[in-house]
């Protein structure tokens, strides 16, 4: 045997494989997995992993959205074109669908997140889906902290905290009963960082109201928030023209822009490695609910 | 469309640490105190904390609530599962598996050293080496986790007195040798004042050896399983119909209808296009036509990569099949026995019928024999030793006999980290029960008085075939 040099894989190659690996599991030991695609920067990432992982052959499950009807025009023309380039299929999920038919009622805050759990279960149990890929990442917010990579849902799509599988070395326990299915997060070991450091090694697109832009805000309680159909301007609140951009892309009406001029996936590296602030704290007013509401929506079925 | 990056990180690389401690030995705040000196905590969830620890009437922010996770875990003030945290230098991005200590001690530390590079292990000054020490690097020991650091946390609570120090890291090299761990490392902290964690202390002139992140920083980032010999077990079997397009993609697939590719990760050693290799449990010859990725073909890969490789022949393989070197494969055995963590409420006795999922392969399992449990009640003893024992109960470490339904190729865990590793699979509900290291166990081997007779036997009157093929 020759004697080379071996160096360690960089961080990115070793996190790269380490997703791969986790999808080709999937795809290999359950008879439908579905992907969720939000079209946000996690999302996306998943998607090309998912592309990458059984390349030369076509992704082999479908692709779901959950629309919350509250997307920004931007995401869902971005949503198309993906999917269509990763050559994936896409089924959609309409939470204004239930809203119209009753099914669901608004909230009287007028936010959609939390709408998304019934219309989500419901095309998982209609799909026969029996593993479910989230883009969700452990370093996101402290409930995920202890979040395994495969996670087990019951008939309610409820997550049990403190009734987990151990897992072990890399070998993933997916077994589960009808009716159950398996939260799978691919991402689990990726920082936000890490997504943006990937984003710009492999020169994936994203939706571009991930870029600073110029548009009409407000700010509300610290945050800001454009002026939409959905979320129009307040008696008394005041207008402004800001250079913004999104670091998550979802309902309207609880994600905020953050003030920022990066144009470019380098600037916004540079913003993100620089940035002081999490990026839910800073961007998902519904967070702010409560210091356990992460967890209670999770156990709930939420992503 | 963005334009073309340059590249930040360029070749940080990661390593997996574990950290397990005793109950108040600090390693919460320990574990606060990295993510906070390398700018890991965001401004918000520090308001989070120093809004906490106001309210909670404590002078100045704990650090330790950084790491407080689930909701049951706030209000008794424990942790009670592995936690996963994440913390990045210039040099390198780190995975931290947080092992609570106490009750679910042994399930916690065998999951969170079951991936670790480096297991980090606490003392607090006034104590010295515990009991809750020489088990968790028994656990560390019996995992073979490469690389072993020892913090002796509250040293300001001894006046930063070197003697105390000394002593303790003397008894902990020690115990070490005992266990058979080579290399340790052992540094004096105060991790509520940041002594020697990240900054180097002046409170301790008598230490001259590397604060805790630049030990991290600088030990040894190879992995062990490159040194090894080369495995590969199939995932999944590539055979597209015909070659979508894929714009996405650096390299154009050269695939016509008989493109076969086996989709698997390198769990060990390295393999070069060419390169003769043996198909297990088959045993037939072959050779690698290529190694195929979407940035393009590879002359040579090496562990952790996930590739999809081409063979030379006709053979055709599926999941649940391993490529290995041809130098000293693994012979598939039906006989397996393994040192086995007991992870589950349910007790485990002779006569059980299991899953074993071994690398990408599963199958039916009886156990025939329980031969032992470990002693890890030390005592004044530094080195445990097995026990005559019929069941495993949960956090039991035993040594296990099994018949396999079907071959395995298995390694032995003290060469193969990876393939020589099993979990236990609860065939009716599908629960995680045990996980498994084939081959002589790393910490000493089972001495029975008379190892025929002390035996204890499958119950043949329930299972009269035993499931034999």
């Amino acid at each position: 045997m020759t004697t080379e040099v071996v160096r360690p894989l960089t961080e990115l190659q070793a996190l790269e494989s380490e997703s791969i690996h986790i999808f080709r599991e999937v795809a290999a030991t359950f008879a439908n997995p579905v992907l969720l695609f939000s079209g946000g920067k996690d999302s996306v990432v998943m998607l090309h992993l998912a592309a990458k992982a059984f390349w030369p052959a076509p992704i082999p499950f479908e692709v779901l959205h959950v629309d919350t009807g509250h997307n920004f025009d931007e995401v869902i023309e971005f949503r198309d074109e993906a999917v269509a380039f990763y050559g994936a299929r896409l089924k959609v999920a309409s939470v204004q669908d239930y809203i119209d038919d009753g099914r669901l009622t608004e909230r009287p805050d007028g936010t959609r997140n939390p709408l998304q759990t019934v219309p989500l279960l419901d095309a998982i149990t209609d799909g026969k889906h029996d593993a479910v890929f989230g883009g969700g990442r452990r370093d996101e917010e402290r409930a995920r902290a202890k979040e395994r990579v495969f996670s087990l849902r019951d008939a309610f799509g409820q997550w049990d905290p403190r009734n987990q599988r151990p897992e072990l070395w890399s070998l993933y326990n997916g077994r589960h009963l009808p009716g159950e299915h398996v939260r799978v997060f691919p991402l689990s070991n990726w920082t936000e960082l890490d997504v943006w450091d990937y984003i710009a090694a492999e020169k994936i697109n994203l939706p571009s109201i991930y870029y600073a832009h110029e548009r009409e805000v407000i700010n509300r309680d610290g945050m800001w928030i454009a002026v939409t159909p959905v979320t129009p301007a307040r008696e008394g609140e005041q207008v402004e023209v800001r250079s913004v951009r999104y670091r998550t892309v979802g309902d309207m009406s609880c994600t905020a822009a953050v003030l920022s001029d990066a144009t470019t996936v380098a600037d916004v590296i540079t913003e993100v490695g620089l940035s002081t602030i999490t990026e839910r704290g800073a961007t998902r007013a519904d967070d702010r609910l409560s210091e356990a509401a992460m967890e209670d929506r999770k156990r709930e079925g939420y992503f | 469309m963005p334009p073309t990056p340059t590249a930040v990180t360029g070749g940080r690389t990661l390593l997996r640490l574990a950290t397990a401690g005793s109950v108040d030995d600090g390693k919460s705040t320990l574990v606060g105190r990295l993510l906070y000196d390398t700018n890991s905590v965001l401004s918000d969830a520090l308001d989070h904390v120093e809004r906490v620890s106001k309210r909670r009437g404590l002078e100045r922010a704990d650090l330790a609530l950084l790491t407080a996770g689930l909701r049951a875990e706030r209000e008794q003030g424990i942790t009670i599962d592995v936690a996963y945290r994440y913390f990045a230098t210039p040099a390198r991005k780190f995975i931290l598996a947080d092992c609570p200590g106490h009750v679910q001690y042994t399930r916690n530390t065998v999951t969170g050293s079951s991936t670790a590079d480096v297991i980090v292990l606490l003392v607090d000054a006034r104590n010295g080496v515990v009991e809750q020490t020489r088990r968790h690097l028994a656990v560390a020991a019996l995992l073979r986790v490469p690389h072993v650091l020892l913090v002796v946390n509250k040293i300001d609570l001894v006046d930063y007195s070197e003697e105390v120090f000394t002593r303790i890291a003397t008894d902990f090299a020690l115990l070490a040798r005992s266990l058979g761990v080579g290399e340790t490392h052992c540094i004096p902290v105060s991790a509520l004042e940041g002594d020697n964690v990240v900054t180097r202390s002046r409170r301790t002139p008598w230490y001259e050896g590397p604060t805790v992140l630049d030990f991290l920083e600088s030990v040894d980032d190879t992995p062990t399983a490159v040194g090894a010999e080369f495995r590969f077990p199939v995932q999944h079997v590539i055979r597209p119909q015909n070659a979508p397009r894929a714009p996405w993609a650096a390299s154009t697939p050269a695939v016509d209808g008989d493109y076969r590719g086996y989709a698997g990760k390198i769990e060990s050693g390295r393999v070069r296009a060419g390169e003769e290799v043996v198909v297990l449990p088959r045993g037939r010859r072959a050779a690698i036509a290529g190694i195929d990725t979407p940035d393009g073909p590879l002359e040579a890969a090496v562990a952790g990569q996930s590739v999809v490789i081409r063979l030379n022949d006709d053979i055709d393989l599926s999941r649940g099949d391993i490529l290995a070197a041809t130098d000293a494969p693994p012979a598939p055995v039906r006989e397996l026995t393994a040192t086995v963590c007991w992870l589950a409420e349910r007790s485990l006795a002779p006569g059980a019928r299991v899953l074993v999922q071994h690398g990408t392969a599963i199958t039916k399992a009886i156990v025939t024999g329980i031969e032992g449990t470990l002693d890890l009640d030390l005592g004044s003893q530094s080195r445990p030793s097995w026990v005559a024992a019929d069941r495993l109960e949960l956090n039991d470490i035993g040594r296990v006999r099994l018949t396999l339904a079907s071959p395995l190729p298995i390694d032995s865990y003290r060469e193969h980290r990876t393939t020589g590793a099993f979990i236990l699979v609860d065939e009716s509900d599908g629960w995680t029960l045990g996980a498994g290291m084939a081959g002589p166990s790393s910490l000493a081997t089972v001495t029975t008085k008379d190892a025929s007779s002390d035996l204890p036997e499958a119950p043949s009157s329930t299972h009269p075939e035993g499931g034999r093929p």
